[in-house]
């Protein structure tokens, strides 16, 4: 219990702020374009890669935290980061390495998930 | 009825046709969905960090969470109403990224193991790596010469 008391309340509230704007604008891209939802994804995440390659994303993560990095944007940002830390450290191989690597985790999970799901679950029958 | 001829006569058809989406109502319940999503992230990030993790693994282990709830909840079929509902708010968040493998893995189970679960389930998230590796690469490569 001692670890609820120890909860930043603002920074949580900053976290809710930031991104729930950040739905809001993919929101808007479903509605008032006829984009697909892979488009919007790829969206996301190509322009999380650049404002994170531009150091501009890092700033929204510092003051937003999770608002800001579990939104895919943040998935862009951090392959972004990964890339340009691990190049400068090891140049050319670098730029190949970094990007997967930080981001190994949850790409690894959601394959890993993704099968142990449809050995468990059954298809929907999507209705339209 | 006249005949449709032209694309833009198509897509001024299906605007007329199709149901005016109420957007301020689906951006609200996005707003709401999302920042949820992100705040039980940061809670679970909290949670990492007070047991003295590092900030990299305290991220890493909060993708991993929610890419797991949302795979469960798709596994379950919960996804779809919350998507319904949520519009973006659960799409944006790396849950639609989980959400958009672990679906077509479930539903394409019926063509096989191989070419249905393993190959469908990159219909969505594959152009997703594509585009965001590749630039990833070239941003990695643009700074060892700029930066």
């Amino acid at each position: 219990m001692e670890f609820l008391q120890s909860i930043d309340w603002m920074q949580l509230f900053r976290c809710f702020i930031v991104g729930g704007f950040i739905c809001i604008i993919g929101q808007i891209l479903i509605d008032k374009t006829k984009l697909t939802s892979a488009r919007i994804l790829v969206i996301f995440v190509t322009t999380g890669v650049i404002l994170g390659a531009l150091g501009i994303y890092q700033y929204l993560i510092d003051f937003a935290g999770c608002g800001a990095t579990v939104p895919l944007l943040g998935f862009g940002a951090n392959l972004a980061k990964g890339a340009i830390t691990e190049a400068q450290n090891t140049g050319l191989l670098g730029a190949f390495i970094g990007g997967i690597k930080a981001s190994a985790g949850g790409i690894a999970a959601a394959i890993f998930f993704g099968y142990i799901a449809s050995l468990i679950a059954k298809p929907h029958i999507k209705k339209q | 009825m006249k005949p449709i001829e032209t694309k833009q006569e198509y897509l001024e058809y299906v605007d007329k046709k199709s149901p005016n989406s109420p957007i301020f109502k689906n951006c609200i319940n996005a707003f709401l969905v999302g920042g949820l999503i992100c705040s039980i992230g940061q809670i679970i990030f909290d949670f990492c960090e007070y047991n003295g993790l590092d900030y990299t693994s305290c991220s890493t282990i909060v993708s991993i969470t929610l890419i797991g709830i949302a795979a469960l909840l798709t596994s379950l079929n919960i996804f779809n109403k919350i998507g319904k509902f949520a519009g973006a708010g659960s799409l944006v968040p790396i849950t639609g990224f989980a959400n958009s493998i672990v679906s077509p893995a479930i539903e394409y189970k019926s063509e096989g193991y191989v070419m249905g679960v393993g190959g469908k389930m990159f219909t969505v998230a594959g152009p997703v790596l594509v585009y965001g590796i590749s630039t990833s690469i070239l941003v990695g490569i643009i700074a060892i010469f700029f930066v």
